[in-house]
C-alpha cells in the first residue's frame, strides 16, 4: 500500500490549465456524517484500500454535522493515521442537509472529479474504481451507480421495500423519462464544475434531491453512464423508510413532474 | 415543454382522434365491427397499461437480486479493518 502511495505527484503547482490540460486526475471523496462514529473509520478503510490498490489520487473530505455521538473524534483520528492530505476535516456546527454539505465540501476539493457517497458502508468504495474507468470510457460527465441493472442489486431488504423500491422507480421511470436507471440512489461520480452546477439548479431535499439531480443534468445535456452497484443496507444503525418518506417522495416526484 | 404538458398534449391528441372517429365528425364510414372495438378502446388501453405495470413491477421485484456475497464480503472487510486500524492506534 505505502509504496504506491509514494509514487503519486502533487499537481497542486498548476490548479488552472485552462482545460483539459494533461495533469493528473483527482478525485475528492464528499463525505457527509451524522452520527456515523462506528461506520466512519471503517468507511474511510475501504476506501484507502480501494484508492491505493488501483493506484488513484485521491482525497476523503469529512463533513461532520455536529454529531453528539463523537463521529468528529473518530475523525480526526483518521486525519492523524491517513495523514491530512488524504483526509480533511470540514465539519459544520449543525446539521444543514445535503445540498449544502456538498456545497460546502466542495469548495474545499482539489480534485477534478467529486465522488459522492454514503458513509453508512451502504456503498462500497470497490465499485470507484469501476466508475472511474466507466467515465474515461465514454468520457462522461456523471456516472451514477445502479443497483436496478446488471449485477447490481440490494442486500437486507424484504418483500415490502423491494415492492416499494421497484414501484416507485417504475413510476418515475414512466412520468420522468431520465435516462438514468436510479434516480434515489446517491453513489455517484460528477465532474467538478458539474456537481457545481447542478447544485445551483436543485432544490428539493432528501430522496428528491439526488432525483432533481439527474433529472436536470438531462436537462442541461450532460452525459450520463451507469455502473452496477451492490447496496448493502446499513450494518449498524437503523435504516429509515417510513410513510413520511414516501409521501415526501411522491410530493417531489410530481413537482419534478410538473416542472421540468 | 415540461413533462406534465407532453402527457397532457399526446393524452389530448390521442382523445380527440378517438372522439373524432367514435362520433364520426370525418364523416368516415367504419365498419360496424371497427366502431365496436373503438367504442370502448380507451378502457382496454387503460386496463392493459395496468397490466403492464403491475407485470414488470412483479417481475423487477422477483428478479431483484440479493446480494449476499457482497454482504459476506463486507463483513469479512470489517474485521479486517478494525484490526488494521486498532493496530495503528485506532481507539474505537
Amino acid at each position: 500500500m505505502a509504496s504506491k502511495e509514494a509514487s503519486r505527484t502533487p499537481p497542486r503547482s498548476r490548479r488552472e490549465p485552462g482545460g483539459r490540460a494533461p495533469r493528473q486526475d483527482k478525485y475528492s471523496v464528499l463525505l457527509p456524517t451524522y452520527n456515523e462514529r462506528e461506520n466512519l473509520p471503517l468507511i474511510v478503510w475501504l476506501l484507502v484500500k480501494s484508492f491505493s490498490e488501483s493506484g488513484i489520487n485521491y482525497e476523503i473530505i469529512i463533513i461532520d454535522d455536529g454529531s453528539p455521538d463523537g463521529t468528529r473524534d473518530v475523525a480526526e483520528q483518521l486525519e492523524k493515521i491517513y495523514g491530512s492530505d488524504k483526509i480533511l476535516l470540514r465539519p459544520r456546527e449543525k446539521k444543514l442537509g445535503l445540498g449544502t454539505a456538498y456545497i460546502h465540501g466542495m469548495k474545499h476539493a482539489s480534485g477534478n472529479y467529486i465522488v459522492i457517497m454514503d458513509a453508512d458502508l451502504s456503498h462500497h468504495p470497490k465499485f470507484i474504481p469501476e466508475f472511474i474507468r466507466k467515465q474515461k470510457e465514454g468520457n462522461f460527465d456523471i456516472v451514477s451507480g445502479t443497483r436496478y441493472k446488471g449485477n447490481g442489486g440490494v442486500y437486507g431488504w424484504d418483500l415490502k421495500r423491494k415492492l416499494i423500491s421497484r414501484g416507485a422507480n417504475f413510476v418515475t421511470q414512466i412520468l420522468l423519462r431520465p435516462g438514468a436507471s436510479d434516480l434515489t440512489g446517491s453513489f455517484r461520480l460528477y465532474r467538478k464544475e458539474v456537481l457545481q452546477k447542478l447544485i445551483e439548479k436543485c432544490v428539493s431535499k432528501g430522496y428528491v434531491f439526488q432525483m432533481e439531480m439527474i433529472v436536470r443534468a438531462r436537462q442541461l445535456n450532460y452525459s450520463i453512464g451507469e455502473v452496477p452497484i451492490s447496496f448493502v443496507d446499513r450494518v449498524y444503525g437503523e435504516s429509515k423508510l417510513g410513510g413520511n418518506e414516501i409521501v415526501s417522495f411522491l410530493k417531489g416526484l410530481l413537482t419534478l413532474f410538473a416542472t421540468t | 415543454m415540461t413533462k406534465l404538458a407532453q402527457w397532457l398534449w399526446a393524452l389530448a391528441l390521442l382523445g380527440s382522434v378517438w372522439a373524432a372517429l367514435t362520433m364520426g365528425a370525418l364523416g368516415l364510414e367504419l365498419p360496424l365491427s371497427c366502431r365496436e372495438v373503438l367504442w370502448p378502446l380507451p378502457a382496454y388501453l387503460l386496463v392493459s397499461a395496468g397490466c403492464y405495470a403491475l407485470g414488470t413491477v412483479g417481475y423487477r421485484v422477483a428478479t431483484f437480486h440479493d446480494c449476499e456475497d457482497a454482504a459476506r464480503e463486507l463483513q469479512s472487510q470489517i474485521q479486517e479493518a478494525r484490526a488494521d486500524l486498532a493496530r495503528r492506534g485506532m481507539r474505537f
